[in-house]
């Protein structure tokens, strides 16, 4: 009886949602009378597993076998559940990361069992469980009730916060155990094969400053004046779907629920409607500032600020003040 | 041998502003709204079209939900899809486990009146309810291989054919590379490509076209709906700093003092 964490880590470095579901994990394992226990797959996770007990597992299982040599979604979902099976898992929980809800949907559809996406509430009963979960990208909230021997759930990126459960001093005994899941070749057709591309600047998720621009620019060269605004405040350019739709801008730049999530200091929205959509890529900004013709738009509602005129004539405005304030 | 590609589609509303709901909380008050397909699934049928094309072969696209579902089908035809099908349900959502059983039976009933699909596209996740599973389920019981989040497709080509298919996961540093050999499933993120617009002529055509249909049959699983709720908002009241150019020393202020004017 425990519940089972998957840590989500990539050759071997912790990822932030491996922490985050350990702390989602405890106050359910404490209401249920029952240990956290983390899993982390493969041999050159091992080092990973002082973190998982400082963050609250208290054991570690390291499951190694020759074909958990890097991330595969049914070599892991199948070792989770193997381990899940010889632990007599209430739950099997992650995080709703690209990984987390990849890797849980194959260990649910392999245990022929319901599997809970993105959780923002977990209330354990003795009958079915009541659980809320998110649809829209956080828009709507949706209360289920889960019939099931073993929960499998993941937790809404961010709904947990990461700390740890000793800030100051290591956790004291870890419990380290090894798990050596039975597998054949059939689940190495999905690991990964090799990886290329490169790392860009400034990722526009964690950009400091953020200018987004919807169908209000009007077209791919009206872009110039955000540029230029994102470039002066070391930010970066991001747009609506509108934009993207048109071809005026790169799908990398949208944001929103099919495209980025940003949290910058300071989100400047330029001839965006607000739809609820970009609104759950945009929410997480610590100020907005809206820019739109319109006074009665959804984004000029929502945000913090707003300028009610044309983004074409307020960008340029704003940089020439930059410009001059900081030559003076 | 021509390619064979099919892709699972949702129809879900398109709100703006604002998600209303029925009175009884089941479901999205969609009196007011359009409907469209889900954008990741909008862009594997682009992809599928494009490969088709590519390639030649043929584009089956399969949706369940109500009858009003061939809205979609019908779109989908006019940008390139060759053959439809409709599994019909009452219009009531249903579940992960029952969406997957009745979408592998209707691709295993589709397989025995013609050749197996060389590749399956889904979306990463539906727009709406976003359970992240349908596709993976449905994998799993017609036992081929499945990776999701796929933002890049290449098909490889052996002596008689399409031997495997390279797709490309988008992460932080770059793209983790999968390998599956055929037939095979994937679920794509938007932004593997930019859907065409349908032309007249598709439209035109995509109303000629015959839908295969029956009624979905399948069991409900483990997870059942309750009710939907509006998470609860922070109200906030907007500083409007002007109504012109004019306010540009006013944001700067205001860009100071947020501490990012020093860059
Ligand atoms: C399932 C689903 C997922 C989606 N995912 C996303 C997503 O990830 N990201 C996203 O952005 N959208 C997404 N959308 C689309 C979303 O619903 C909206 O259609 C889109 O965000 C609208 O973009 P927009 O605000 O640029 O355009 P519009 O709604 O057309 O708004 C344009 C705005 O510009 C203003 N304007 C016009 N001219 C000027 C000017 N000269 N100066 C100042 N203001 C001006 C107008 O007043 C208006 O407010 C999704 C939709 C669906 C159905």
């Amino acid at each position: 009886m425990t519940v089972l964490v998957l840590l989500e880590h990539d050759r071997g470095e912790l990822a932030e949602a491996a922490r985050q579901a350990l702390n989602a994990a405890r106050p359910l394992a404490e209401e249920l009378g029952v240990p956290v226990h983390g899993v982390l797959v493969g041999e050159d996770a091992a080092p990973l597993a002082q973190t998982a007990a400082d963050f609250g597992a208290e054991v570690v299982h390291v499951a190694t076998h020759e074909l958990l040599s890097d991330y595969g979604p049914d070599a892991w979902a199948e070792t989770t559940r193997q381990l899940g099976d010889a632990l007599d898992a209430d739950v099997v929980l992650s995080v709703g990361s690209d990984r987390g809800n990849e890797v849980m949907a194959h260990l649910a559809a392999r245990s022929g069992l319901p599997f809970v996406a993105n959780c923002s509430r977990i209330a354990p009963n003795l009958g079915p469980w009541s659980i809320t979960r998110i649809q829209w990208g956080g828009s709507l909230l949706e209360d289920v009730t889960l019939a099931a021997p073993r929960k499998i759930v993941t937790i809404a990126h961010h709904a947990a916060a990461a700390t740890p459960v000793h800030p100051d001093c290591r956790a004291v005994d870890l419990r380290l155990e090894r798990f050596e899941p039975e597998l054949d070749e059939s689940v190495a057709v999905t690991m990964i094969r090799g990886r290329d591309g490169q790392r860009r600047g400034s990722t526009l998720s964690t950009a400091p400053v953020v200018i987004g621009g919807g169908r209000g620019v009007g077209s791919a060269d009206g872009f110039s004046v955000l540029e230029e605004l994102a470039e002066l405040l070391q930010g970066r350019v991001g747009c609506s779907r509108a934009a993207t739709n048109n071809g005026w801008r790169p799908h990398s730049d949208q944001v929103g629920q099919t495209g980025t999530r940003i949290s910058p200091d300071v989100y400047i929205a330029a001839g965006i409607s607000g739809a609820i959509q970009h609104w759950v890529g945009a929410m997480a900004a610590k100020k907005i500032v809206a820019i739109n013709t319109d006074p009665d738009a959804n984004m000029v509602a929502k945000a913090d600020y707003a300028v009610i005129a044309d983004l074409h004539e307020v960008l340029p405005a704003i940089s020439e003040e930059i410009r001059r304030r900081r030559d003076a | 041998m021509a390619l064979r590609i099919l892709c699972c589609v949702k129809r879900v509303p398109s709100p703006g502003s604002r998600i209303n709901l029925t009175d009884d909380g089941t479901a999205v008050d969609a009196t007011h709204l359009g409907f469209t397909t889900s954008p990741h699934e909008e862009c594997a049928v682009e992809e599928a079209v494009v490969l088709a094309e590519h390639e030649g072969g043929t584009v089956t696209v399969l949706t369940l939900g109500p009858p009003e579902s061939v809205e979609q089908l019908r779109y989908a035809a006019s940008v390139g899809a060759d053959e439809l099908v409709l599994v019909a349900t009452d219009g009531a959502p249903w579940d992960p486990q029952r969406t997957a059983a009745a979408l592998a039976e209707a691709i295993k009933r589709l397989e025995t009146d013609q050749e197996t699909f060389d590749l399956i596209l889904f979306g990463n996740e539906s727009a709406d309810s976003g359970g992240f599973q349908v596709g993976v389920r449905v994998a799993n019981a017609l036992q081929r291989p499945m990776v999701n989040g796929i933002k890049r497709i290449e098909l490889n080509f052996d002596g008689d054919g399409p031997g495997s298919v390279s797709a490309r996961r988008a992460v932080d540093d770059g793209f983790e590379v999968y390998e599956l050999p055929l037939p095979a499933i994937l679920g794509v993120k938007e932004g593997i490509n930019l859907p065409r617009y349908p032309t007249m002529r598709g439209r035109l055509a995509s109303k000629k076209l015959e839908i295969s249909s029956w009624e979905g049959e399948a069991a409900p699983g483990g997870q059942a709906l309750v009710r939907l709720r509006r998470p609860v908002e922070q109200t906030s009241t907007t500083t409007i700093l002007g109504n012109s150019a004019a306010a540009a020393p006013a944001v700067v202020d205001l860009l100071e003092e947020l501490g990012v004017f020093d860059r």
